[in-house]
């Protein structure tokens, strides 16, 4: 099987947000980047754990500088085979999607996975996008995936529950909790990591839709009104009439 | 030129989240100087009360199995067909897999996870939608003629502005699928946490599972569903399914209670959009208390019990 796995570069969860250029620019003084964790723990650990039990190779794929070479790298030291990385600013999910799309093109893989959103824009546009310019099936929030020959089967979270599906057509799916368990890369892996081949190709031209014309902070809490916890009604009593959530 | 809205019905109705479409589509309509129409997949008794919440005119198809290719080959058709410039979904799982496939089928700008009503400028478009899973917001410009949006549950309430709507089969061909659904496994009788207007959510405080019974009686006394930070859900106290955060659901409710749950950064990720947070703690130092709008200090098996009853009490007056 041939599997392409997209991999983003997100700041760490815990990282402090900050804007500057008047809100145009995400501030990444002090930030400590990371490979963008559904990518990571769910969609290239399955993507290996398929190679490891019906063969093939796993490429990861990056829309980026150079400086996202890093989460490369680890996902080459977890066990992909090897990697692209196209030469491009990622301004939107359709410029991502589009550059993912025009080199998965020329290689037809069986399964392309994407994490199930970003971190950061947490759009969870990329996958269906892909699919839909190579004609793929699409599984949004894939939490089970299992392969018979030509056919998969996928279970995929929907409200209050999921839906298993198969289809015997190339797919791509977004992963989510449940596909796989994380894995720490080992010193091995990170020694064969340094050698394993990584493409850097250029990007493609797109024409942007959208645009962030400014980001903004969210308007800080009141602060926090305490009840004592002996006058419970108190406390409903400012549900029902101050907050009007009861 | 128009809006198009795309809703589902779940369970043979239209529920609130497809309602809350129709009043944000017929608001977005009006911003535009255009009308509101609807599309509604699958069986629903109470179609024709989409009129109500402002839909002009809706088109119905009946119940189809899913398939992300299918779907949105009858949307584009169905927007093309009626002239629709403006698509919009509800941000849940069809929208996940069908909104970006529609993007590029139909040469259109995509925001998705949208919290706010659009505003024209010019022939663009300006919506907001929260972003660094909720530390942010990011202001989009869509500058495309045609625009695809999904909106975040919660965005705005039902509003009625008219009367039933005559709702039409649509005419539109189904092309044929090819996946095959197999099976469909949803819990029954409570609400979907994504849906749920209420939430009551308890975290590692509570010792152990046998201690649940008082978070679902607060949750059953006011129609909670009820939901679970994830060091539970990984000791298999609760369900999986129940696990808010960043790694589990994404949740937006009207009221969030967090009774005996810390307030890591991960947890806070999956529940800050929440309009209301009551956290219960006996930890006044517990980083929850920042993120929240009411606190109560102690033992949470002593107050939750005693909420209860108050809620109790209220409900009888
Ligand atoms: C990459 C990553 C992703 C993660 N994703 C998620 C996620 O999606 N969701 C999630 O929830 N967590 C997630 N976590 C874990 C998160 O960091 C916290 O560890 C977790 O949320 C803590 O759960 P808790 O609040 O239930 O437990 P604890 O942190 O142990 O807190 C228990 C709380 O209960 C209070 N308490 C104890 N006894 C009582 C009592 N009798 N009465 C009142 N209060 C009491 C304590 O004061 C304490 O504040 C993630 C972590 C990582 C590293």
């Amino acid at each position: 099987m041939k599997l392409l796995v997209c991999i983003s570069k997100t700041p760490d969860t815990t990282s402090k947000i900050s804007f500057v250029n008047n809100g145009t620019q995400y501030n990444e003084e002090g930030i400590s980047f990371i490979m963008n964790p559904y990518d990571e723990w769910y969609a290239l650990v399955k993507a290996i754990e398929i190679k490891e039990k019906n063969g093939g190779t796993v490429t990861v794929i990056n829309v980026g500088d150079a400086s996202n070479d890093i989460v490369i790298r680890k996902a080459l030291a977890i066990g992909a085979d090897d990697a692209i990385r196209v030469d491009g600013k990622p301004t939107s999910a359709e410029y991502v999607a589009k550059q993912i799309a025009h080199i998965a093109k020329q290689q037809a893989y069986d399964i392309i996975f994407t994490g199930k959103e970003t971190i950061d824009y947490n759009g969870s546009e990329v996958g269906p996008m892909v699919a839909e310019l190579l004609d793929y099936d699409y599984f949004a929030f894939a939490s089970d995936l299992s392969i018979d020959g030509s056919k998969k089967t996928v279970s995929r979270e929907i409200e209050g529950g999921v839906e298993i599906t198969t289809s015997t057509n190339p797919i791509v799916v977004s992963a989510a909790k449940g596909l796989a368990e994380q894995r720490i890369p080992n010193m091995q892996g990170i020694m064969m990591s340094k050698r394993k081949p990584l493409e850097i190709v250029n990007p493609i031209a797109v024409a942007e839709k959208v645009s962030v014309k400014i980001h903004t902070l969210p308007e800080a809490k009141k602060g926090v009104k305490l009840v004592d916890s002996n006058d419970m009604d108190e406390l409903v009593r400012l549900l029902h009439e101050e907050a009007k959530a009861l | 030129m128009s809006v198009l809205i795309v809703i589902e019905a779940v369970e043979g109705k239209l529920n609130k989240g497809a309602f809350e479409i129709c009043t944000y589509g017929y608001k977005t309509s009006k911003v535009l100087g255009t009308t509101c129409e609807a599309l509604i997949i699958g069986d629903a008794h109470n179609a024709t009360e989409v009129g109500k919440y402002g839909v002009a005119n809706a088109l119905q198809i009946g119940n189809i199995s899913f398939d992300s290719k299918v779907f949105t080959q009858i949307i584009a058709k169905t927007a093309n067909d009626l002239g629709a410039d403006t698509i919009i979904f509800r941000h849940n799982s069809t929208a996940k897999n069908v909104a970006g496939r529609l993007a590029i089928r139909m040469d259109a700008g995509l925001v998705s996870g949208v919290k706010s009503i659009p505003q024209a400028n010019g022939n663009t478009l300006l919506v907001d939608k929260s972003v660094y899973s909720g530390k942010a917001i990011a202001t989009y410009e869509i500058n495309s003629p045609v625009k695809v949006l999904t909106v975040m549950g919660n965005t705005i309430q039902p509003e009625i502005v008219g009367e039933a709507a005559i709702v039409t089969l649509s005419s539109t061909p189904i092309p044929a699928s090819t996946t095959q659904v197999i099976e469909r496994k949803t819990i029954t009788g409570i609400v979907p946490l994504p849906e749920a207007e209420m939430v009551v959510s308890a975290g590692r405080g509570m010792k152990g599972p046998e201690n649940w019974a008082i978070i679902e009686e607060l949750a059953s006394e006011i129609g909670a569903t009820t939901a679970c930070s994830r060091p539970v859900a990984d000791a298999h106290w609760r369900p999986h399914h129940e696990h808010v955060g960043q790694t589990g659901v994404a949740i937006r409710p009207n009221l969030y209670f967090a009774i005996g749950i810390s307030g890591a950064i991960q947890h806070l990720a999956g529940v800050n959009s929440s309009k209301t947070i009551v956290v219960i703690n006996k930890d006044p130092e517990a980083p929850f208390f920042k993120a929240a709008d009411y606190g109560v200090v102690g033992d949470l098996f002593e107050i939750v019990p005693k909420l209860t009853e108050a809620i109790r009490r209220f409900k009888q007056h």
